[in-house]
């Protein structure tokens, strides 16, 4: 049969939205076209959104029942290929676990009893109380935590409604020591995507990063292509990663050290004047008082340190410098480890310019992005009060809100009270730091509102759960990428939900009608506020919606391409010598701090990533759970043997404060230093409505018990947690 | 050190291969009885003709009891099939490079045979059910007139036999991605112990019947055969006598065979010598020695050879033993087989 | 005639299961199960070490253990490309297909009969690649013909250092890892 244009679905949806308030916000005639037996296989272009990166794909429907993802050939993130998160997100959309219709809760919070209701009854009650804080405290004690595109859908109705606290863990308990770092330094983020031009690289030097395993699809096969080239790499990591096993060094760094590497490399590179002279001189701002400051960080003061040999600190170094400037030392996502993040991230960021690598081919990239306008929305209302997240600019380089922030105002009552929160598409208790304290903020809500397409672990606290569609069943914001290849690609629904599921701006839209904020939504259905932006850019909305990317003309994005060499720091140049830093009473230049040694006996908690599996939020797809279901503890083999554990035999972990962990079983390898163990994020889900993933692994957070603030940006440092290994009962079925 | 990890999780397949239970086991144990009874009752169908005075009563019953043994195993091997209304495509085909293929097709041979034979046997047998069958009767009275047919009959029962055995081992032998099995003797060492089984099985049955129980009613004869089972066997019948000689020459070859078995893997290749190592000093090490070795060869070669000397009483307890051991042979090498590979994973 | 193969190149690979999921959702792989895997064999000691990845699947071995024993035929060769198939409504589930083959690439599918990787013949015979080879990110897969001299698996294994899995298994593989 043929499937019906979308031109005519957009006449029928629109026509009959607001009817009724579970109004079609899917195709109908694709619901009539399933009902009378759809035979044969139709394609829809959209973008991916099992993690952050938003590959374009092809979703392929056969016989009317989702069949396959694939990479989209023209958009230039995926490439035509996706990595096994994207091609398993119909697991996502068949997943038996996900949230069926809205929920309000009847027993106590966090005890995950439930009454369905109607999404009349559950938005009702959301505007409600909402009504109520406003009335009481205003409406900025209302806040946000949010992660991914569907964030600016849910953002619009709050902040017309007057709220201004949102805050993403992928600031504070992700990425934001990095931003900050390479901010104060070259005046300028890495962004995500990251601007990073990895496929030309000759050297690359991974630190932490463990890319393959950290599945960021662009990265990953750029990696795969600079491998193949014959690129050095050059991985620091505590654990034998896969990058590492495709490592000429690999430098297997004591954890917490790897400031002291960067200066020693920093040393050995300034005092055998191996850098780029030419550009420090002509970049470069305070180059002299840092080339007299790293004098004294020799190999061998780094050695007793790092536990890494004098002599390999020099070869990498050399190897480095013999690339430059094509050697990007990788700046890393997740960077949030002992506390000295921002100043780590900035000690890589002085070593890239040291290789001149910022703005040069093999480094580091200026994205690009087209030109497209925003919707026309009016004006929101000004919020009574400033954000709260960070009084007083009590972390002076924080240029994100901090989610941990909002929590601490949650507790303190101050500046003033927090009592409704929003979560957004983030398993807060997850993704948090210390389990306990976001509990006890939970407590002082009048309102906690979580939506999501899983019941996860925050969803359990929540008074109200909102059901929302996965990404295959939705239309989404618009995607206008900065990238090495400007492009613009769109989200749209590639089958129906199978219950009572609706999508972010469906949700967000119907919310502000009860709020009494219709004037906001000058649309009606998010197909018209898509066509506005990409008209208003001048592009084809047909041809956008068929081909699901359009890409711009390839724009310079390299200094020698034309890209103007601007650093806006404060003195227009590479920071080497930070004034602002200095003058907030920061190190001007990273100092080194050794870290605190874990009580005896104890092993350093370390955690990362599975390339099947993103977060907390997979493990109930069927098809990722397949992969692997559920997470193992690395130990390192001879520390096994010292403990008279075997490979595969069960445990707990017991963390410095007394947590156990759920049973786990040991991996005993020799991929791993014996002072530390190692869990992939994600397992150990306490939730029961995650049926496939209960019980199944440790879960890293719950031991994270104990956090370092980030004194630059409020960021937390999460691997300062140790923990003991107790022997534990196989379980049943094993 | 290598450290191998394999993401898969295939049921039967991981983390170690395990594809047959019990019944693979159980069929091949009777399938290797029966190539013993065959093969015993066969030589004996030709024997009597030649010299009716010394057939002994106590093979007669071994054709029928054939019959129902196989068809047991067949059953236990049907239960093993996972795609069981599939199991006539076996007769569509013969693949001439499939033990099991090859199989089939002599068990399709098997139950004729089988049949035959127990027809010919019938009226000595169950002298009151083969007077309510008169046509199975005439029919019998008719082979038994045709000595050259009767011969025919015994020979095929022969022939089939030692095939039945013979396959029973080799069908093993060539799934070569579990060394333990890379040994086509498992064919004769089958056999040999099908052979012992086959006898300490008849030897039951002359405990079982005895010709001086003169009963030829059907109830008359199992309940004699109860009573039977409590005495001690009458001292030096001729018949079993001669049953003790042949078990223990099989015993011996069987052993013998077992030694070489072992000696063959030894001085293959290093995952051949893994592979038996799993029976000698592995996990199955104390089923394969304890009850394969000692209780199922040793042992009864060692009673039966003292009874011979009359040394000691005879009793049942060596035909049970042997009949133990040759269920726990097939046991160990199925199971420790399944355990061994090319490849070792560590998880 | 023509003679199907992979050659994977084990430095580009980074075990990401993404022929895995491939494989699943193109060939409605039940849950549990599935017909392509990764394997990491870590050599040394800490902290020396060396590690290979490898996808893995069957072989399609030119002398097939598995075909040789099936009682009934079903798992054959089929006449493009000698890759090894199972007809399923010709599988009595025997399971002697599964001991017989050294790399446990087959497996009882719920249904019955057994199962294992295609090669996605049924995309092949559509001048498309297999699921797995045409997902990869790392593009670490290459399928094609290794009769033939100037294809794309034939060169890479004329100028690359290789090696196949379990050789002196005797079933002679046809999937190839570059090192």
């Amino acid at each position: 049969m043929e499937r019906l244009s979308r031109r005519r679905f957009l006449k029928i949806s629109a026509a009959t939205f607001g009817a009724a308030t579970a109004a079609a916000h899917l195709p109908d005639a694709l619901r009539a076209a399933a009902a009378q037996g759809e035979k044969g296989v139709r394609t829809v272009a959209t973008f991916c959104e099992m993690c952050f990166w938003r590959c374009g794909g092809i979703a392929h429907v056969r016989d009317g029942k989702l069949w396959k993802f694939e990479g989209n050939p023209k958009d230039p993130q995926s490439r035509g290929r996706l990595c096994p998160r994207g091609t398993g997100a119909v697991g996502a959309y068949y997943a038996r676990d996900r949230l069926q219709k809205p929920l309000v809760r009847v027993g106590a919070r966090g005890k995950e009893q439930w009454k369905a209701v109607t999404w009349d009854e559950a938005l009702g009650y959301v505007a409600e109380r909402m009504q109520k804080i406003k009335a009481e405290h205003g409406a900025e004690a209302i806040a946000m935590f949010n992660h991914g595109i569907g964030v600016r859908m849910l953002q619009h109705v709050l902040k017309s409604y007057g709220c201004t606290n949102f805050a993403g863990p992928s600031f504070a308990q992700c990425r934001g020591p990095r931003d900050v770092g390479f901010r104060l330094t070259f005046g300028e983020d890495v962004g995500s995507p990251e601007r990073t031009d990895i496929e030309n690289a000759r050297c690359l030097v991974l630190i932490g990063s463990h890319l393959g395993e950290n599945m960021h699809n662009t990265q990953v096969q750029e990696f795969s292509d600079a491998v193949g080239a014959g690129a050095t790499v050059i991985v620091v990591d505590p654990r034998f990663s896969v990058a590492a096993s495709k490592a000429k060094y690999w430098l297997p760094i004591r954890p917490g050290t790897d400031l002291a590497l960067l200066l020693a490399w920093m040393h050995v590179i300034v005092t055998e004047k191996l850098y780029d002279a030419d550009y420090v001189a002509q970049h470069g701002y305070g180059f002299e008082q840092f080339a007299a400051y790293v004098q004294a960080f020799t190999p061998e003061w780094a050695y007793p340190e790092t536990g890494i040999e004098p002599e390999l600190i020099r070869a990498t170094a050399r190897e480095m410098a013999q690339h430059r400037p094509a050697t990007l030392i990788h700046p890393g996502r997740h960077v949030n480890w002992y506390g000295d993040d921002a100043q780590r991230s900035r000690g890589i960021a002085l070593l890239n310019a040291l290789m001149g690598s910022w703005g040069r081919k093999g480094g580091f990239f200026t994205p690009a992005s087209m030109d497209v306008p925003d919707y026309p929305y009016p004006a929101y209302p000004k919020p009574a009060r400033p954000k709260l997240d960070n009084p007083d600019k009590k972390y002076p380089f924080a240029h994100e809100a901090l989610t941990t922030g909002i929590r601490e105002a949650t507790l303190s009552g101050k500046p003033y009270p927090i009592k409704g929160w929003f979560v957004y598409a983030t398993n807060l208790l997850h993704a948090l730091p210390n389990e306990a304290e976001t509990i006890e903020a939970i407590r002082k809500l009048d309102l906690l509102v979580v939506v999501d397409v899983i019941p996860s672990e925050i969803a359990g606290w929540a008074d109200v759960v909102l059901p929302e569609s996965t990404y295959l069943e939705r239309h989404d914001e618009l995607n206008v990428e900065f990238f090495k290849h400007p492009f613009v690609s769109i989200r749209q629904p590639v089958i129906e939900s199978p219950h009572d599921q609706k999508p972010n701006w469906w949700i967000a839209r119907e919310l502000a009608v009860r709020l009494g904020l219709e004037r906001y939504y000058p649309w009606k259905h998010i197909e018209e506020y898509l066509e506005n932006r990409v008209t208003g850019a001048g592009l084809d909305f047909a041809q956008l919606k068929k081909q699901g990317v359009i890409r711009g003309a390839r724009q310079p994005v390299f200094f020698d391409e034309g890209v103007p060499a601007e650093f806006p720091t404060p003195s227009g140049k590479i920071e080497f010598y930070s004034t602002q830093l200095q003058e907030h009473g920061f190190d001007p230049i990273p100092r080194y701090t050794p870290p605190d040694p874990g009580p005896a006996g104890s092993f350093r908690l370390l955690y990362g990533r599975a390339p099947m599996h993103s977060f907390s939020r997979t493990q109930t797809n069927p098809l990722l759970a397949d992969l692997m279901r559920e997470n193992v503890v690395w130990l390192n083999a001879v520390a096994a043997r010292r403990l008279g554990l075997k490979h595969g035999d069960w445990v707990r972990l017991r963390n410095q404060d007394g947590v156990l962990s759920n049973r786990v079983q040991v991996k005993a390898t020799e991929r791993i230093r014996p002072d530390c163990v190692y869990l992939v994020h994600g397992f150990g889900h306490t939730a029961k409505g995650l049926r496939r993933a209960l019980g199944r692994g440790a879960s890293d957070a719950g031991l994270i018990t104990r956090y370092k603030v980030d004194p630059l940006m409020g960021g937390t440092a999460m691997s300062v947690n140790f923990v003991t290994l107790e022997p534990a009962d196989a379980p049943q079925e094993a | 050190m290598i450290e191998t990890t394999i993401h898969r999780q295939n049921p039967m397949i991981d983390p170690a291969f395990h594809a047959w239970g019990w019944e693979i086991p159980v069929y091949l144990f009777l399938g290797g009885l029966v190539a013993g009874l065959m093969i015993l009752s066969g030589y004996h169908i030709i024997r009597a003709l030649w010299d009716k005075d010394r057939a002994h009563g106590h093979y007669v019953t071994a054709p029928i009891l054939s019959l129902a043994l196989l068809t047991v195993g067949m059953g236990a091997l049907f239960l093993d099939l996972e795609h069981k209304l599939y199991v006539w495509r076996l007769y569509l085909t013969f693949e001439v490079t499939s033990p099991m293929s090859w199989g089939s097709w002599i068990l399709l041979l098997v139950y004729p045979a089988l049949a035959a034979s127990a027809l010919l046997t019938l009226p000595q047998t169950f002298p009151k059910l083969a007077r309510r069958l008169p046509f199975c009767s005439r029919c019998a009275g008719a082979l038994h007139d045709c000595p050259r047919v009767v011969q025919a009959i015994g020979f095929a029962n022969m022939l089939l036999g030692v095939m039945l055995g013979i396959y029973t081992g080799i069908l093993l032998s060539t799934l070569s991605a579990r060394p333990l099995w890379n040994s086509a003797l498992l064919g004769p060492l089958f056999l040999f112990s099908g052979l012992s089984t086959g006898a300490a099985t008849i030897h039951l049955l002359a405990h079982v019947r005895r010709p001086d129980s003169g009963s030829d009613d059907f109830s008359d004869a199992v309940l004699s055969a109860l009573v039977n089972w409590l005495r001690p066997p009458a001292p030096g019948h001729v018949g079993t006598q001669k049953l003790e000689h042949a078990d223990n020459s099989f015993l011996t070859v069987e052993l013998l065979l077992l030694g070489l078995f072992i000696v063959g893997l030894l001085s293959s290749t290093e995952v051949h010598q893994r592979a038996v190592e799993l029976i000698l000093t592995g996990p199955y090490a104390a089923a394969f020695w304890v009850l394969v070795v000692g209780c199922g060869i040793v042992l009864p070669l060692t009673l039966q050879f003292l009874q011979a000397q009359h040394r000691i009483r005879s009793t049942v307890v060596p035909a049970l033993l042997v009949i133990g051991g040759s269920l726990a042979l097939r046991i160990v090498i199925v199971a420790a087989g399944q355990a061994s590979a090319w490849t070792v994973a560590s998880h | 005639m023509s003679r199907y193969g992979m050659v994977i190149d084990t430095h580009r690979c980074v075990g990401c299961m993404d022929c895995v999921v491939a494989c699943k959702t193109e060939n409605h792989v039940p849950e549990g199960y599935c017909r392509d895997w990764i394997t990491e064999v870590t050599r040394g000691e800490f902290p020396t070490l060396r590690m290979e990845i490898r996808t893995e699947r069957c072989n399609h071995c030119d002398n097939p253990p598995c075909v040789h024993c099936c009682p009934t035929g079903a798992s054959h060769v089929h006449e493009r490309g000698g890759v090894v198939l199972v007809t399923k409504e010709e599988c009595i589930g025997c399971k002697a297909c599964l001991a017989a083959c050294p790399y446990d690439a087959r497996f009882v599918h719920p249904e019955g009969y057994v199962d294992k990787c295609t090669f996605c013949i049924h995309r092949v015979e559509q001048g498309l690649l297999p699921a797995c080879v045409s997902v990869c990110p790392t593009h670490c897969m290459h399928f094609g013909d290794l009769d033939d001299p100037l294809s794309e698996v034939s060169r890479l294994l004329a100028s690359r250092a290789h090696h196949a899995l379990l050789p002196e298994a005797g079933t002679k593989p046809c999937i190839y890892y570059l090192t």
